[in-house]
């Protein structure tokens, strides 16, 4: 045989449902709310209460829902799951230094140091598990045993009731003896394995190393000395990243949004200092906003070119008045803002030309002045969007932000207007009155039969100022959505000409069972 | 000084035109001998240099007096968003930025089809009571902005924001009525084609635009497309007029 490796003692701390447990801490949900995250359509992991109603992995997400009606289904997303486990590390790094991140959920770290400071394995497996309980993640459990493989093997099968399990030294290849060989991890090797009628990892590491190294290989040796509890590798503690973030707490909590930008003036200032020390700018930040009720806002901001210290402080403000403004008071004071970087970039890509950067950073300045004025919303970069009505085919995006296209304007979209396009689109159609020939109100059939052909309307109202029609064209039937009770829409559109020569579009909108209405929805003029 | 120049016009004219009323051809070069001379005068009268002209879209700039939209000066469009568009569309295809402050019923896709381009477009559709600062905001930056005045502001506001206009070499086109605009442009006579009784569907439209000068001379007007079939700003040509429209409802 070949020299022993030197076998590090080593802890492992397991969250049993790590995505979950992210999922219901990130989206302020109560701890037993039956919860599903969705990747592909699939379900990927689901809360205990789901799992009581028979949800489980890889269930389609209809079929999730019918058996638990009240599930909550959100998207699984990696980049939350990593984010949420973040914290815990640092908590976990202030009790025990070099933690390892396996993967979120997971983390290694050496036994030795915890163990001679709390006096023995198992007090410093329990100081831990406090620990996660503190911060409010209940069920964590610690695997203490030689080498990370076989200490996260005997946290997976610690119980609710001990949760510390402790394999004791040079003891690994009885404990992992039994355990089936799918714990491996390849999946091809693993059905392999289970052809040649090993089964589990005691006889996986039967097997003679020599025949393995030939057989599997490298990788194969080093699951065969794994599955025989000799695993050599060493705990690199991580780096921990540097703290780009700045956290801003007030103590009395503020309730009025100019105190507290004036608050986060100077930390927005220390938070562009401490980026441009390590050569960095800031493209994009997060703003994460605590109140005294419990609230939490969160919003991430882009900017077209690099956040300066009045842009940081702006956004916090456009945050906080939402459209409200600048002296109102909030629902409930403020306690913490964090402004944390999202995306940063090396400042040498930003840097201002010798002769300035041209005219579009005196566009951007001058934009910013009036986003400044009338908040974030307030100043508008249109964007043509797919869609049969008005209000569809036009997206407008705040000065800064990417647009968003929900509806492709390249499809075809049946049912749309011909060309040209009227040039008044009104924001909120108005309310107006067509008549026949003889003064009677025209309607449209559940067949799109007009009752009488459109000789008179009036644009406003009340039903005055009534205009003679001398041309027009419909009825346009629009049907849409008609599967989804709320936002289904059947509506019969015109074109109408009145006797100034201005060209209307008038929507005969059907309301339910009670009828119809007539609005004008866009003007030609 | 000017009601003196005005008799002496009045007099060119009638002296002018008293013993060569026969022929037709001699009086139309004696009205243009007349703007000439108007127009020599005016510029002798001018107290400031000429300004610079921008892109100006050519259906309208024949109309304009200089032959096209001016740097610095302000305009003023009436009762239409499609003749807007038309003013907009030329320095936009240059390159100009377009700011339209307080419009919040601005045509978007139209816009974009009339040859203005939404990537230098910014719209401020709700300034409140702000107007005249972030009209005066957009000026700075801006080359070409539109705005619609919800009151009426004082005279020496109006002052300050046309010195910035000045200062910036920017234009301003105003929705409504405005003092001291260069030219108001006004549609009317507006006929659609394409849509019948009941069949069709609006396809293109004439009208007359008609450009009135604050200085008083005469109003000149032109029958345009806005827009024609296919979506263009063009002159409609006066022999080809009526076929072309009966051409255009048979094909609809």
């Amino acid at each position: 045989m070949n020299s022993v490796p030197t076998i590090l003692r080593s802890m492992v701390l397991w969250v049993p449902d790590w995505p979950i447990v992210a999922g219901v801490r990130m989206a302020k949900l109560p701890a037993d709310a039956p919860l599903a995250l969705i990747e592909k359509g699939l379900v990927f992991a689901c809360s205990a209460a789901a799992r009581a109603e028979g949800v489980k992995r890889g269930l389609r997400v209809r079929e999730a829902q019918a058996r638990c009606p009240e599930l909550i289904v959100k998207p699984y997303e990696q980049q939350l799951d990593q984010r949420a486990f973040e914290t815990i590390v640092t908590a976990i790094e202030e009790l025990v230094p070099g933690v390892a991140l396996v993967r979120p959920g997971i983390c290694a770290m050496k036994v030795r140091g915890p163990a001679r400071y709390y006096g023995g394995e198992k007090p410093a497996g329990l100081a831990l598990v406090g620990l996660l309980d503190q911060l409010g993640i209940p069920g964590a459990r610690i695997g203490i045993a030689d080498g990370p493989f076989t200490a996260e093997q005997a946290a997976r099968t610690a119980t609710a009731a001990k949760r510390v399990r402790i394999v004791p030294e040079g003891a690994s290849a009885q404990f992992l003896g039994p355990l089936p060989i799918r714990l491996i991890e390849i999946p091809a090797l693993v059905v392999l394995l289970k052809r040649l009628g090993i089964l589990t990892l005691a006889d996986f590491a039967a097997l003679p190393a020599d025949d393995v190294l030939g057989r599997f290989g490298e990788e194969g040796a080093h699951l065969h000395a794994l599955a025989g509890g000799l695993d050599s590798r060493p705990i690199t503690p991580r780096v921990p990243p540097e703290e780009l973030d700045v956290s801003i707490a007030f103590e009395p909590p503020l309730d009025r949004v100019d105190q507290v930008t004036f608050g986060v003036r100077a930390s927005a200032d220390d938070f562009i200092q401490a980026l441009v020390g390590h050569r960095l700018v800031c493209t994009s930040l997060r703003v994460e906003i605590d109140t005294e009720l419990g609230d939490y806002s969160e919003r991430s901001w882009l900017h077209p070119r690099s956040f300066t210290a009045a842009d940081v402080v702006d956004r916090v403000r456009w945050q906080l008045q939402g459209s409200g403004e600048v002296d109102t008071g909030l629902r409930s004071a403020v306690t913490v803002v964090r402004i944390v970087p999202e995306a940063v970039d090396a400042i040498g890509n930003h840097e201002v030309g010798l002769f300035g950067a041209g005219p579009d950073e005196r566009i951007h300045s001058g934009l910013s002045r009036v986003q400044s004025m009338l908040g974030h919303a307030g100043v508008l970069t249109p964007v043509v969007s797919g869609g049969r009505t008005l209000a569809d085919r036009q997206t407008t995006v705040p000065w800064g932000d990417r647009a968003l296209l929900v509806r492709q304007p390249s499809q075809p979209w049946p049912g749309q207007l011909p060309q040209p396009a009227p040039a008044t689109v009104f924001p909120t159609p108005h309310p107006v009155h067509v008549f026949g020939p003889k003064g009677e109100a025209v309607e449209v059939s559940e067949r799109g039969v007009l009752s009488a052909p459109p000789a008179q309307f009036s644009p406003v109202a009340s039903g005055r100022n009534l205009r003679r029609i001398t041309a027009w064209a419909g009825p346009w039937p629009v049907s849409e959505r008609w599967w989804d009770a709320d936002a289904a829409r059947r509506a019969n559109r015109f074109q109408v000409v009145d006797a100034d020569g201005v060209a209307w579009l008038l929507v005969l909108e059907s309301i339910g069972a009670a009828g119809a209405e007539w609005s004008a929805e866009a003007r030609y003029d | 000084m000017s009601a003196a120049i005005d008799t002496i016009e009045c007099m060119f004219e009638y002296g002018e035109m008293a013993p060569a009323a026969a022929t037709l051809e001699e009086s139309v070069s004696s009205v243009d001998a007349v703007r000439d001379l108007q127009a020599r005068i005016r510029s002798m009268q001018a107290t400031k240099l000429d300004s610079r002209l921008i892109p100006t879209h050519p259906a309208i700039a024949d109309l304009l007096p200089g032959g096209g939209l001016k740097q610095g000066a302000t305009y003023s469009v009436e009762h239409s968003a499609t003749l807007l568009m038309a003013v907009l569309a030329g320095p936009s295809a240059a390159g100009s930025w377009c700011g339209v402050v307080g419009v919040p019923e601005f045509g978007v896709e139209a816009a974009s089809s009339f040859g203005i381009d939404l990537e230098r477009l910014v719209l401020v559709p709700q300034p409140g009571d702000q107007w005249l600062a972030v009209t005066a905001a957009i000026a700075d930056v801006m080359g070409v902005v539109v705005t619609r005045p919800p009151k009426r502001a004082s005279d020496g506001n109006l002052a300050r924001l046309a010195a910035r206009l000045r200062q910036r070499g920017s234009t301003l086109i105003v929705l409504g009525n405005w003092p001291q605009s260069e030219a108001m442009l006004t549609l009317s006579e507006s006929s659609w084609s394409g849509i019948g009784n009941g069949f069709g569907h609006l396809a293109a439209r004439q009208v007359t635009v008609t450009v009135s000068t604050r200085l008083g001379g005469r109003p000149r007007s032109a029958r345009l497309w806005l827009p024609d079939p296919e979506l263009k700003f063009v002159a409609v040509e006066a022999p080809g007029n009526a076929e072309s429209q009966s051409e255009y409802l048979r094909a609809v």
